[in-house]
């Protein structure tokens, strides 16, 4: 498999996506993101990491990789499939430097700051250098992925720093600061708007604040049990996560799930799906002051929670998916509560489809606002349901179906106004086509195990996760030691698609006033904690 | 329009009663509750949520608290915009220590009775990510704490109980008399 335009062999992962995985030199790095934009494709993600695996940096310097080595990753979509490159990095100056990638791709630009944060790599000629997830609480020369896992150090505590925001003057600009405390029942973040009057002339984010050291935490556990910490990378997308590790780790194992394993995945993560859209609907009802909607799906989500809490023992679903399979089933009795739960919530939500269709003030509120055009969405990279409802049309359950999904022609929900309004038809269509799948899941489910043995490998190894959350797709990238090392993990990125989508967001509120962004924010509904880490 | 809606809500009815699904023991928690809260305090209780690093896990099972099964306002407890108008704070997560700061802060805007409800795995003892370089670990390792809700996350009634249980702590007093500390 080859991305157009390069010359460069890819070898296939094992895992049940197409995932390609080829070494590049810097020249190679900057010139298959140019060949993948060029040919339409994305950055799914980007990250770095202490160390390629041995063999292959002994291919291109010569020696094996000794720690203290560093090495960048990326991975690109493409209509084939995903495209994992590494970069071993070499010094200059007494860093590690890479070619930049954001003037290729503009969504690199947070992710390449990241990296510059937790692995002390730079990248060379960026334009924008300011700290991401560092804000003084550590220090700045200490890089957190760097480090011996058995043997970190104690660390001073630092002083928070300053943040250069980007200042807009004029006549009658005036800022507004808001977070990292929000007012509601959120995540944390701050939001520095400049406006004049009421019009939001621009906004600028600062997230980070919930950084937790999470692929820090990674590198401490046992491969087989750290599908629980990426099961709580994002709450909202518990389900998402556990799957995406645990097809990195099974895809790193070679292991095959059994048949039934992976229908009761998919039952759950669209489950997840529509709990998320249910409560999004009505949120988004509130925010534009419509107080019934909140009411109404906050109810259906409740009954939907009851309901996985009966058959999979948790409301979110946390800890059911594990390394080769599943730990839950769905009996017969079950069965047919889920069955009976997808009527209820059908016949329910097409009556609130109607109203909020018919709303004349719900709808003066959603059309127009927060507008993102087609071609900025492309330009920026935005992705999954946000991009979905700014024509970027884009799902893996489409794109890439994987089993079962390969099964079910599901059928993308797209629409071409990139606004509010675009993004609640957006969750509408896809709870029906969700509520389609979970029935067929349920009616054709095969019989079979649940869970097979995940034997971890001698040699080192590498696999790739990648999943169409109910936010977009994640992308877990996992790199074990071999047996020799107690096969530990090496590097464990985890990507959410909220990176990409987060820096969008200062474009939509451009030109809307203050008080449309709860419900502009809310149309997108990114996480802080996912792109924190 | 607006007879779809209202057609909608007679349909559905009051959910805060014994719903079917709840069962006859968490449908008379709910109404003790609601009872104590009212003979404790006599008066809305103002909670501020902060997520102080939280996966948001806790954030949606203290937002279901607000859906009409629960009905938090129903009982006499509100969330607030601000900490300066709350009694207590509800804070979820291990702290991470991008948010130390904010979390005190936030505690010294707090007035008196200045309740502090630790809610989830994370926020009791650090949960899966513990103490590093970016996790202070358990909320008591910032602020004081006088109440913890363990669970991950903590379903919506856990909360309301731990909620209770900590204004019952700090407000009734020994002699049983009974005194909003303001």
């Amino acid at each position: 498999m080859q991305i157009p335009g390069l010359d460069l062999e890819f070898s296939a992962l094992p895992a049940p996506v197409p995932v390609w995985h080829a070494q590049v030199t810097p020249a190679q790095w900057q010139m298959a993101a140019t060949a993948v934009r060029d040919a339409g494709g994305r950055l799914l993600a980007l990250w770095a990491g202490p160390t390629a695996q041995q063999g292959d940096a002994a291919d291109i310097s010569g020696h094996s990789a000794a720690p203290g080595q560093a090495c960048m990753g990326a991975a690109y979509v493409t209509l084939e499939g995903a495209f994992w490159l590494s970069l071993p990095l070499a010094q200059q100056g007494g860093r590690w430097v890479y070619p930049d990638l954001a003037s290729v791709f503009p969504c690199a630009t947070r992710m390449q700051r990241a990296a510059a944060d937790l692995s002390g790599v730079f990248a060379l000629d960026a334009q924008d250098t300011r700290a991401w997830l560092n804000h003084g609480a550590w220090p700045q020369d200490h890089f957190p992925l760097q480090q011996d896992p058995d043997k970190l150090p104690l660390l001073a505590a630092g002083e928070l720093v300053d943040y250069p925001f980007v200042h807009v003057d004029g006549d009658g600009v005036h800022e507004i600061a808001v977070g990292p405390v929000h007012a509601g029942i959120i995540e944390p973040g701050h939001f520095r708007f400049s406006v004049v009057g009421e019009k939001v002339l621009r906004l600028e984010q600062r997230l980070g604040y919930t950084h937790k050291g999470i692929e820090q935490r990674m590198t401490q556990l046992a491969p087989l049990q750290a599908h629980r910490l990426a099961g709580r990378v994002s709450g909202d997308s518990t389900v998402a996560y556990a799957w995406a590790y645990c097809m990195a780790l099974e895809s790193a194992t070679q292991t095959t799930v059994p048949e039934r394993a992976a229908w009761l995945r998919a039952l759950m993560l669209e489950r997840e799906r529509i709990a998320n859209h249910l409560g999004d609907l009505g949120a988004l009802g509130n925010d534009a002051a419509f107080a019934f909607g909140l009411a109404q799906f906050s109810r259906l989500r409740e009954d939907w929670l009851r309901a996985a809490k009966t058959v999979f023992g948790h409301r979110l679903m946390m800890d059911c998916i594990v390394p080769g399979g599943v730990n839950c089933d769905v009996d017969l009795a079950q069965r047919e509560l889920l069955l009976q739960q997808c009527d209820a919530v059908e016949k329910e939500v097409r009556t609130l489809f109607t109203i909020y269709e018919a709303h004349a003030g719900l709808q003066d509120r959603f059309m127009t606002t927060g507008r993102v055009a087609p071609e900025l969405a492309a330009q920026l990279g935005l992705t999954g349901l946000a991009g979905r409802a700014s024509s970027q049309s884009w799902d893996l359950r489409c794109d890439q179906p994987w089993l079962p999904y390969s099964d079910m022609a599901v059928v993308m929900a797209t629409h071409h106004n990139g606004d509010v309004a675009a993004r609640v038809a957006v969750r509408f269509d896809e709870v029906f086509e969700s509520l389609r799948l979970i029935r067929r899941l349920l009616v054709e489910m095969p019989i079979g195990d649940l869970l097979c043995p995940v034997v971890l490998p001698r040699q080192p190894t590498r696999g790739a996760g990648w999943v169409e959350g109910w936010r977009g797709e994640l992308f877990v990238a996992l790199e074990l030691a071999g047996s020799d090392q107690k096969n530990r993990i090496l590097r464990c990125h985890l990507h959410d698609p909220s990176t990409q989508n987060w820096p969008v967001l200062e474009h939509a509120i451009m030109g809307d006033i203050v008080p449309d962004f709860p419900l502009i924010n809310k149309s997108f509904n990114l996480s802080y904690s996912g792109q924190d880490l | 329009m607006i007879w779809k809606v209202v057609r909608q809500i007679a349909k559905t009815g009051i959910c805060t009663e014994p719903a079917p699904d709840i069962g006859a023991i968490d449908a008379a928690q709910a109404a003790r509750i609601q009872q104590e809260l009212l003979d404790i305090l006599g008066q809305a209780l103002s909670i501020r949520e902060v997520d102080a690093g939280s996966c948001n896990g806790c954030e949606l099972e203290i937002n279901a608290l607000g859906n009409p099964y629960y009905n938090l306002e129903g009982l006499g407890i509100k969330f607030v915009a601000s900490p300066r108008h709350a009694d207590l704070l509800l804070v979820t997560g291990p702290v991470s220590r991008n948010m130390e700061t904010a979390l005190k802060r936030t505690y010294d805007a707090t007035p008196e009775p200045k309740l502090v409800v630790a809610v989830g795995d994370c926020a009791c003892d650090g949960g899966l990510f513990g103490e590093s370089y970016a996790s202070c670990g358990r909320v008591s390792n910032v602020i004081p704490v006088d109440e913890v809700i363990a669970g991950c996350p903590p379903p919506p009634l856990a909360i309301l109980r731990g909620i209770l249980k900590a204004v019952r702590r700090r407000v009734v007093q020994p002699t049983g008399a009974v005194r909003l500390r303001l």
